[in-house]
């Protein structure tokens, strides 16, 4: 039996079309449709519901070495309200999940996880609390709702709503204790869109009133509904990789790209052994379409005859106006501009290796 | 949702009108708006012939691809090119937007009225 957000009733009175994802029934996409939702968060700003994703609350004299130890990325030189992306691997290397960890002081960390892994997530973690003395972690899931606000008018909207040094100045950092409508919040500069916006973390009671404020000050400005689509599409075209598509419990983070937030030069961490020893023959790349149709996950990538990959994800990019996609390939045929096709139901589909992202709000 | 009473239907959204010894095929109202924003269509060639009760082509909305089920054994004699760049006509307007036509038609699937055709769709986005 799936579960429900907060938001729920919510979005079944804004028409949104309810799907089952990662055991919580959400809106796929609401009438205006994926394409428009999508677009909006490009070129104004769109609303999400991501309370279906799990907080963890890490704590006490040990938190810091706790994270060290069960994460790949550094936690040591954060300053409060900072966020920071990373792997959590087991000790073969592969990955338990992707999540980001904020500081929000001295040992007091909070920890955002994927939702369909977060069961699995706190259990590993919970195994390994006593590996560092001192720590409590915390499952505090169902009580935080989570509502994302993407695009360029983001700032504009809630600056009706927050004042303007309220806000988080920096990328990946986040203001704890700000109130906004009454309702006490975090107020984060992060996203899964590629777009510039906030996620706002706050009491699940609040959620339904926090959704309706937003939308009715950000009319004006185009705000609207968006569902689980755009927010697939959105991540796909800034080049952002999907825990489960990307990377799993059969992929490292060096494979998928994401050598960047594995810290070798720290003492020890869960799969460092292991990664360490690794040589990944395999890599992450970006695919533009450039045959006719479109290729999505799990499709056989050929260099002529000879199968040298397999998609993870892929979509019509609709900012971009072409389908593209994402693949892990042999490192030989992973150089941009190399020539690829996709077997699409028994048809061959032609595609080209190109830079990650596919967009980028600096790159254009 | 709008179901035309001159057109017959078939049970996987496809609708079928005669047209001068020809059947024209093209998919329901009901059908692009569970579809979502359509991206992609793949269709037959001229003169391939098609299977009544099997897929003819393809569509492709944002989210997933979905196949076109012919409503008729025949042999292809036309294909709105039309669609291959523009597949979102099928959105805008599903019963302007042929896909195919049809000639030398051998066998047909069974085939609804509109009115049994809304019943239809009715149970189905009830179940």
């Amino acid at each position: 039996m799936e579960k429900t957000t907060p938001l729920y009733a919510t979005h079944q009175a804004h028409g949104g079309k309810i799907v089952p994802f990662a055991g919580y029934l959400l809106p796929v996409q609401y009438q205006t449709g994926v394409i428009t939702e999508h677009m909006a968060v490009r070129e104004s700003c769109g609303l999400f519901d991501v309370s279906h994703m799990g907080e963890i609350l890490c704590e006490g004299p040990g938190a810091l070495k706790l994270l060290n130890h069960l994460l790949t990325n550094d936690f040591t030189n954060m300053y409060d309200g900072q966020a920071r992306y990373s792997l959590m691997c087991y000790e073969n290397g592969n990955c338990v999940d992707d999540l980001i960890v904020y500081k929000v002081r001295d040992e007091h960390y909070f920890i955002v996880v994927n939702a369909a892994n977060k069961d699995k997530d706190f259990a590993w973690m919970k195994a390994h609390e006593q590996d560092v003395e001192g720590t409590t972690l915390t499952d505090i899931s169902d009580s935080v709702a989570q509502i994302a606000v993407q695009g360029p008018k983001a700032h504009e909207i809630l600056a009706k709503l927050l004042p303007e040094d309220e806000f988080p100045v920096k990328y990946y950092s986040a203001c704890f204790d700000r109130t906004i409508g009454g309702m006490r919040c975090i107020v984060s500069k992060t996203g899964y869109t590629g777009s510039a916006g906030y996620e706002l973390y706050l009491a699940a009671e609040d959620a339904a009133a926090m959704w309706e404020l937003l939308l009715e000050n950000g009319k004006e400005e185009g705000l609207i509904c968006c569902g689980l689509g755009a927010r697939d599409t959105l991540r796909l075209e800034a080049g952002m990789p999907l825990y489960g598509h990307e990377m799993d419990e059969t992929v490292t983070p060096l494979e998928s790209g994401l050598g960047f937030c594995v810290k070798f030069s720290k003492e020890e961490f869960i799969g460092k052994e292991a990664l360490e020893a690794s040589e990944p023959t395999r890599t992450r790349v970006g695919l533009k379409i450039t045959g006719r149709g479109i290729v999505r996950e799990h499709m056989p990538v050929f260099s002529g005859d000879t199968q040298v990959g397999m998609t993870t994800s892929g979509t019509h990019a609709p900012y971009l106006g072409y389908p593209i996609a994402m693949a892990l390939v042999d490192k030989a045929y992973a150089a941009v501009g190399t020539r690829l096709a996709a077997d699409v139901r028994g048809r061959k589909v032609e595609m080209e290796v190109v830079s990650l992202p596919f967009y980028s709000k600096t790159k254009k | 949702m709008n179901y035309p009473e001159t057109l017959r239907y078939s049970k996987s959204h496809e609708w079928v009108k005669n047209e001068e010894g020809m059947v024209v095929i093209g998919l329901t109202d009901f059908a692009q708006s569970e579809l979502g924003d359509l991206v992609f269509v793949n269709l037959p060639e001229v003169d391939d012939t098609v299977t009544a009760g099997e897929a003819l082509g393809d569509v492709e909305s944002v989210k997933a691809v979905s196949d076109i089920f012919s409503p008729v054994s025949g042999t292809v004699c036309e294909i709105n090119e039309e669609l291959l760049d523009h597949p979102e006509l099928i959105n805008e307007a599903p019963y302007d937007a042929w896909l195919i036509k049809v000639k030398d038609v051998t066998d047909e699937e069974e085939l609804i009225t509109a009115a049994e055709y809304e019943t239809h769709c009715q149970s189905e986005s009830n179940g």
